[in-house]
């Protein structure tokens, strides 16, 4: 029952915390936009335009729901669900924090400790990619419906990449489980001063990681499925009102798992340098979380960085780089890492 | 209460394999497919085989049916209309070959009950990704290199098509162009 409540209050805190991300990165993206161009951007709404994020939402809530006729019904509906939920139940496997003593409890900063955490972030964030298919599908619309045929092909390119470049830190570490993912880069060090990160023993993995990644949110450099030019706005061009907000909701909660799971693979989790690992004071706990959050914001800093920077590759060159590029260098970087892990041993 | 997840999983999986024929939309048929995949995954969920249920999402429901729904959508068979002359064609034939598979996989699944010996126990089978990777380099290692063969012949079977094509028309070579350009 002890442990039923706590399960609850963790998925609590995580949902909420997700929810109050995805809200603010929405404020943090125009801003950073506005910057990057030389603007001001939103500062009207509350202090520098705190209560944006509120203001959006209600607008959002607000607005007229437009279900065109020509649209497939059900999975026209489905659509949104379908890309809500899997953006939403990935960060469920990834530890924000050691463990908390708090009222005489040992609390596992992390909602589920799966024994394959690896593979359910993998399973997850594969799901993503139906619910643009589907909308883009049951929109009945010639530029909706390229949307998604990008979307999937996209997926499918990508994830091959992604699941590849992990190997190298599945054979380092040994276990699918992300507790052990950290643990094991918390435990060691590198030539004595520097931590054993992932990001060190696997440098090549942490890039085509991350680049796969963004491919896999839809982000620019990669958001084909979307390209407001030639496919005006492509999957959700016929999504209007709360509709419309959960594809943003999803595409912004998609940036903050894969920012966090970035984070916990290759730059440590919560480890940060200084505290032992083994040390559960309550400050030290708290330091560990706020390591955790440091690293997880500069990545979703990172996302939107590079959203503004760099301009969108053509679906060609995006095919090329998936397949001749990162695809080889994955398969490589296993071949390498098995190498010297067999020859070190 | 694993019972009832039990039956309630069978009986989705049953229905949306049964949807999976009856819908004359391919886009349709192909949800009803990843649902019963999805259950599938569930029951390796209730097996404690976690390694396989989510091998089981990430390669069917997230790799192979997006495939589906890629051609599907790409060769644009979302009208029933679009399939009809294949399917009645073949219908007797297909019926036929699929209730003999059917005939077979209930008499092994028969003969597999009386005579199985029951899985092994223990900490190595619930921890069971090292099982999994142990047993497919002992006792199955030569079946696993079979079918990696197999796929590797199938991989350059499929090379060996796109590579050959453009010489013939004299266009662009499909490699330049992007494997698959829908736009």
């Amino acid at each position: 029952m002890a442990y039923a409540i706590e399960s609850l209050i963790k998925i609590v805190v995580v949902l909420g915390g997700i929810m109050g991300t995805v809200a603010y990165l929405s404020l943090a993206e125009r801003r950073i936009s506005a910057f990057i161009q030389n603007r001001l951007g939103p500062n009207r709404v509350g202090p520098f335009g705190l209560l944006q994020p509120m203001a959006d939402g209600l607008k959002f809530l607000f607005k007229e729901d437009v279900i065109p006729r020509h649209v497939s019904r059900v999975i026209y509906i489905a659509g949104p669900a379908a890309v809500f939920v899997p953006a939403f139940i990935g960060f469920a496997v990834v530890p924000f924090g050691d463990t908390l003593s708090l009222f005489g409890r040992t609390i596992q900063l992390q909602v589920a400790d799966l024994n394959i955490g690896i593979l359910y972030i993998l399973a997850v964030s594969s799901l993503a990619v139906y619910g643009v298919v589907l909308g883009g599908w049951a929109s009945n619309n010639k530029y909706a419906l390229l949307g998604g045929i990008r979307a999937s092909a996209q997926m499918i390119s990508y994830e091959l990449s992604l699941g590849l470049s992990l190997i190298g830190v599945l054979m380092i570490t040994g276990s699918l489980r992300l507790n052990d993912v950290v643990t094991a880069q918390a435990t060691h060090s590198l030539f004595g001063f520097l931590p054993r990160w992932n990001v060190f023993t696997q440098p090549l993995a942490f890039v085509i990681f991350t680049v796969a990644s963004f491919a896999e949110t839809n982000r620019l450099p990669f958001d084909l499925p979307e390209t407001e030019q030639e496919l005006v706005a492509g999957y959700h061009a016929e999504y209007s009102s709360m509709k419309f907000t959960m594809f943003m909701m999803a595409e912004y909660a998609h940036i903050i798992t894969a920012s966090a799971v970035i984070a916990t693979l290759f730059f440590g989790g919560w480890h940060c340098p200084g505290i032992a690992p083994s040390d559960t004071t309550l400050a030290a706990s708290l330091l560990k979380v706020l390591a955790f959050s440091i690293k997880t914001g500069f990545f979703l800093f990172f996302y939107i960085w590079m959203r503004w920077t760099l301009p969108r590759f053509r679906y060609d060159q995006v095919m090329r780089l998936g397949w001749k590029m990162l695809l080889p260098l994955a398969l490589a970087n296993v071949f390498v890492t098995g190498l010297i892990l067999t020859l070190s041993r | 209460m694993e019972a009832f997840f039990f039956f309630l999983l069978a009986a989705i999986a049953v229905v949306s394999a049964i949807l999976l024929v009856l819908f004359r939309n391919p886009v349709y048929s192909a949800l009803s497919l990843v649902t019963t995949f999805f259950c599938l995954a569930g029951f390796f969920v209730l097996l404690d085989a976690y390694f396989l249920a989510a091998v089981q999402v990430i390669v069917y429901a997230g790799a192979i049916m997006v495939l589906f729904l890629f051609v599907i959508m790409l060769l644009n068979l979302g009208h029933p209309d679009a399939v009809e002359p294949g399917v009645t064609r073949y219908r007797r034939t297909s019926v036929i070959l699929l209730a003999v598979m059917l005939l077979a996989e209930v008499g092994l699944m028969g003969a597999r009950r009386l005579g199985a010996p029951a899985p092994e126990e223990g900490a190595l089978f619930t921890e069971n990704i090292p099982y999994i990777g142990r047993l497919l380099y002992t006792d199955y290692l030569f079946p696993f290199e079979v079918a990696s063969l197999i796929l590797l012949v199938a991989l350059i079977g499929v090379v060996v098509l796109v590579k050959r094509q453009p010489e013939a028309d004299g266009g662009p070579s499909a490699a330049e162009t992007g494997t698959q350009e829908p736009a």
